[in-house]
């Protein structure tokens, strides 16, 4: 399944690039993938790759949601069990449970962030019209990480808002306060 | 055709520095006399700098250092003596011509700073470079009109001209882009075939030249040849086109040709720096200012490397060695049976090696002689005896060792105010110094080694040194250690670089050393080196600087945790002891410690202080590793020690954020991230923590 | 296409004459003083050598007289980059032999131009 929509989205990827260009209609492609029981859904241009989940190097002092690090050829990236973030009990690690690396950009540098979900399900294409304002109530997740609501095949799906999900500043470490020096 | 001339500029900052470095180091080095290669030194890299601001549009750069040239180029031609005053005078426009380069990198003004030295400049040169400029304006004034015209070029050049690289028939060339042309030559000097040297030119040629061009025009086609010739050139502005049989229509193509010929023509004379001001087309302009914020951005990562072609053959050559290595090793694969099992291990182990040399000389790219550093310190000391009244020699050792860029970046400050501190505080008046019997002259040394996978850097004076009971009294004082503490002299010294003690103004002038002690002490620390003191009453003091060679890669132990793995600090590790053997005992605070002979030493829990799942070490099995930072030591609780091995700092930072008791992470040999564990700051935390509790159990 | 020999002790310059050169098509060579580059032009022969005055080692000037002294560089032209001050240079430039000069500050476009004239 995963490795399916690896190759949707490397299929895909060009014609996005122009769907981006040439859009007629503000139509976005979007990713969509399963946490608990509810679909949540990314811009697909902020994903940089899907992973089959694997073992991450524990973070000392870290909230429950962040699992560790992992070795993305080289580079060190968090990883974040939206999971256990969005507050859904006794997450677990089935084969189609899935590392989705998302690209946000802070203030000056590109940053990458894995989250675990538990299966990725389809691109779909959405126009923007048919993005409906963020509720009020009525999610199970904190109306801060949502974007909007999204229908698809007659069931919503809730838009995350990255830049607040992957949001540094809101992921407390205990004494993170103080630099850690020798680095 | 557009070329981009600001992919050129970081390396004309780089060179303009480093010719501003080498400048000053011969200025530094002339008072007094000045032997012609000096000035030639200075001359060049000025002449070179202004070159460049003046090609990359850096205005204000290339005319303060036209002023600098000029007078440069009167101290070389004798014109000008040289004594204290111009030689000041050339150190302060070394630093405005700093200043501007770095104004400019950072896309701000340049500012008004260096105009003064600019008029004063002007002054002491009486205006003789603007009556030049003028003087080149008046030659263009020309007859104008732009209606056709005949011209008659007699052209007689030297027999030698072929010598010089001219050929006559470039020069037909370009005659004939401005218009029409007949040209006939002239065979009376042709000598008999015998007697005729090839390489001499023995024709003159008469050229009838119709053209609206003007003679200016002409006579610039003639100029790199002017002295090399004779020529006449006559205008008959009466004749008209229609005396001509048939007026011949220049080709579309060259009539494109000569108008561009014609712009490019008048803009090769000296008068070309108006046209540039003018001419350079504003796209340019524009195009730097858009691109300000991504060269801004990218700042960091683009800072280029110099690298001697030496490193890079050598390179080369492992690269060669490897890739012989691992054809070998592909050719003992293809048909592998177990007969060739010995051919494999020495096949790998060779393998081995060349990759431990090919990353060795990959790290020697980033190693550079501290010499960079050194050579800004007879500038300082030079200015700042001055100011102080003191007597100083300064000596330099070890300049050619090497070190990483980046370390050696970081590493100036905290050396130069050592360096201050010591011209400051260290050394003492020459009436002073007389007074107790030394030279009036005092000695500060500079000196730079390896040792192990270190550098050390060492600077020393020959001055009053510190006294440790002013200090020890002091530190009682303000409660930083307990009355009657038995305590070693070198760690009384070191005190010096606590924050509390070195901000105090009161101690700067009694212990020699003044504020700022803390900071250097962290810089260095920043930088996972130590600062020792030594110091002898009335004899001096030496502080002692140790710095791994590069940042980027470490001796690691690894160790582990719960299961977790850490990677510590190979330097860092004292010793480790089986926890059953160990007599731990509980002070207020639930702080556990450990007595070892020079006091008690905190213990972490490394599985309770970083929330690791699961439990800690058992008493029977986990050992403790006793590690030191900054002197201090800590006992870290771990499961067991595994193996050595050399790995790569990476940030935790790139893509998340700095997380307290670790420094860093690195990737092991099965792909799996390690962290490194923070010593420093755990033993800070720890000891800080201990002290607390310990006061209450004093 | 033709083979230019460019020579200037400043990098920066350098990079930018090689560039410009290199962009129109031209295969150029670089040195950094007139030692490197004396030792180029024995290695190959040259078409065009475009060479900086002020330099370490061996100056511009001598270049000239040590190219002319060897009989492959004879005829070749040399073009001197020099700055709009030295008049002086200009003359004992011509004196070794130096075909023509371009005068600093110049741009690609008329760094090309120039180079053209000479061997275009």
């Amino acid at each position: 399944m995963t490795s399916e929509i690896i190759q949707l989205i490397q299929e895909q990827e060009p014609q996005i690039i122009e769907d981006d260009i040439f859009a007629d209609e503000d139509s976005s492609q979007y990713l969509s993938f399963v946490v608990g029981e509810e679909e949540f859904s990314v811009n697909i241009l902020k994903v940089q790759e899907i992973r089959a989940w694997e073992h991450t190097t524990f973070l000392p002092n870290s909230p429950s949601y962040i699992k560790g690090v992992l070795n993305l050829r080289g580079t060190i990236v968090p990883v974040m069990d939206l999971r256990i973030r969005f507050g859904f009990k006794n997450p677990e690690y089935k084969p189609t449970t899935a590392v989705i690396i998302l690209k946000t950009v802070d203030a000056e540098r590109e940053r990458l962030m894995g989250c675990i979900v538990d299966a990725v399900s389809d691109v779909i294409n959405v126009a923007e019209n048919d993005i409906s304002e963020k509720p009020d109530f009525g999610s199970s997740i904190d109306s801060e990480f949502i974007d909007g609501i999204m229908t698809v095949n007659n069931s919503p799906v809730t838009l995350l808002n990255l830049d607040a999900l992957l949001n540094l500043e809101l992921i407390a470490h205990p004494f993170t306060a103080q630099k850690v020096s020798n680095g | 055709m557009e070329i981009d001339l600001s992919q050129f500029h970081q390396v004309f900052f780089e060179e303009s520095l480093e010719g501003l470095d080498a400048m000053e180091e011969v200025l530094l080095d002339l008072e007094g006399e000045a032997d012609a290669e000096s000035i030639n030194t200075i001359f060049r890299a000025a002449h070179s700098i202004k070159g460049g601001s003046s090609t990359f549009h850096f205005q204000e750069i290339a005319d303060f250092t036209h002023l600098l040239e000029t007078l440069l180029d009167e101290m070389r031609d004798g014109k000008r003596q040289i004594n204290k005053e111009i030689v000041d005078l050339l150190l302060k426009s070394v630093d405005e011509i700093r200043k501007m380069i770095s104004h400019i990198q950072n896309d701000e003004p340049v500012g008004d700073s260096h105009k003064e030295l600019e008029s004063f400049f002007s002054e002491l040169l009486s205006g003789e470079s603007s009556a030049e400029g003028s003087e080149k304006e008046s030659e263009s004034i020309d007859i104008d009109e732009s209606e056709s015209k005949f011209y008659e070029i007699d052209f007689f050049p030297e027999p030698y001209i072929l010598e010089t690289g001219n050929e006559p028939f470039r020069m037909f060339r370009e005659l004939a882009a401005l218009g029409e042309i007949t040209v006939s030559a002239n065979l009376e000097k042709l000598p008999d075939f015998d007697s005729l040297k090839p390489e001499s030119c023995y024709l003159s040629w008469k050229i009838i030249l119709d053209t609206d061009a003007q003679q200016s025009q002409i006579e610039e086609i003639f100029e790199w040849v002017e002295d090399d010739c004779e020529l006449k050139i006559n205008q008959f502005a009466g004749v008209s086109l229609e005396t001509q049989p048939e007026p011949i229509s220049t080709e579309p193509s060259s009539m494109t040709q000569a108008s561009s010929e014609k712009n490019q023509a008048a803009a090769v004379p000296g008068k070309s720096l108006d046209i540039l001001d003018s001419a350079v087309p504003s796209k340019q302009l524009q195009l730097e200012q858009t691109k300000k914020p991504e060269s801004k951005a990218a700042k960091a990562p683009s800072a280029s490397i110099r690298v001697g072609i030496d490193k890079v053959d050598g390179l080369i050559d492992l690269v060669g060695e490897l890739v012989i290595t691992q054809s070998m090793l592909g050719q003992l694969g293809d048909n592998f049976d177990m007969s060739k099992l010995n051919q494999l291990i020495s096949g790998l182990a060779e393998l081995e090696q060349n990759t431990r040399e090919l990353q060795e000389s990959i790290m020697r790219i980033r190693m550079l002689p501290i010499g960079f550093v050194f050579n800004r310190m007879p500038r300082l000391v030079r200015d700042l005896s001055s100011k102080l009244g003191k007597n100083v020699r300064l000596e330099i050792s070890g300049e050619s060792t090497e070190l990483d860029k980046t370390v050696m970046e970081q590493i100036g400050d905290p050396l130069t105010h050592l360096v201050r501190n010591a011209l400051d505080h260290g050394l003492e008046t020459a009436e002073r110094r007389i007074e107790s019997g030394k030279d009036p002259e005092g000695t500060l040394r500079l000196n730079a080694f390896h040792q192990g996978g270190n550098i050390v850097i060492e600077v020393a004076d020959d001055g009053g040194g510190i006294n440790p009971q002013i200090i020890y009294d002091k530190a009682v004082e303000r409660g930083l250690i307990q009355p009657g503490a038995d305590i070693p002299k070198e760690q009384i010294l070191s005190l010096i670089m606590e924050p509390g003690f070195s901000t105090a103004a009161v101690i700067s002038d009694v212990s020699g050393r003044g504020v700022g002690m803390d900071v250097v002490k962290r810089n260095i620390n920043n930088l996972g080196g130590s600062v020792e003191i030594h110091s002898e009453l009335g004899e001096g003091t030496t502080f002692t600087i140790r710095l791994p060679l590069t940042l980027a890669i470490l001796d690691g132990q690894l160790i582990e945790v719960s299961g977790e793995v850490y990677v510590v600090p190979l330097v860092s590790i004292v010793e480790s002891i089986p926890m059953s053997k160990v007599e731990v005992s509980r002070i207020a605070g639930n702080m556990k410690v450990y007595k070892m002979d020079d006091g008690y030493i905190p213990i972490i829990d490394l599985t309770r202080e970083f929330q690791i799942k699961g439990q800690s070490p058992s008493n029977e099995e986990g050992l403790l590793a006793i590690v030191e930072g900054e002197n201090r030591k800590v006992a870290l609780e771990i499961n067991q020690l595994l193996g050595q091995q050399q790995v790569v700092i990476k940030s935790l930072e790139t893509h998340y954020k700095s997380i307290q008791g670790v420094s860093g992470a690195t990737i092991l040999g099965d792909g799996k991230v390690a962290l490194i564990l923070d010593v420093v700051g755990l033993a800070r935390r720890a000891s800080e923590s201990a002290a607390g509790s310990n006061s209450q159990v004093a | 296409m033709a083979k230019i020999l460019a020579v200037d002790d400043s990098t920066s310059m350098r990079q930018m004459v090689t560039f410009t050169l290199k962009s129109a098509g031209f295969d150029v060579v670089d040195a950094a003083d007139g030692v490197d580059a004396l030792e180029e032009a024995k290695k190959q022969q040259f078409d065009l050598v475009v060479s900086d005055v002020n330099m370490p080692k061996m100056d511009g000037i001598t270049l000239v007289k040590e190219l002319r002294n060897l009989p492959a560089y004879k005829f070749t032209p040399i073009l001197m980059l020099t700055t709009e001050s030295s008049n002086e240079k200009k003359q004992s430039g011509r004196q070794a032999g130096a075909t023509g000069w371009i005068v600093k500050p110049f741009n690609p476009d008329q760094l090309l131009a120039t180079v053209k004239k000479v061997i275009g």
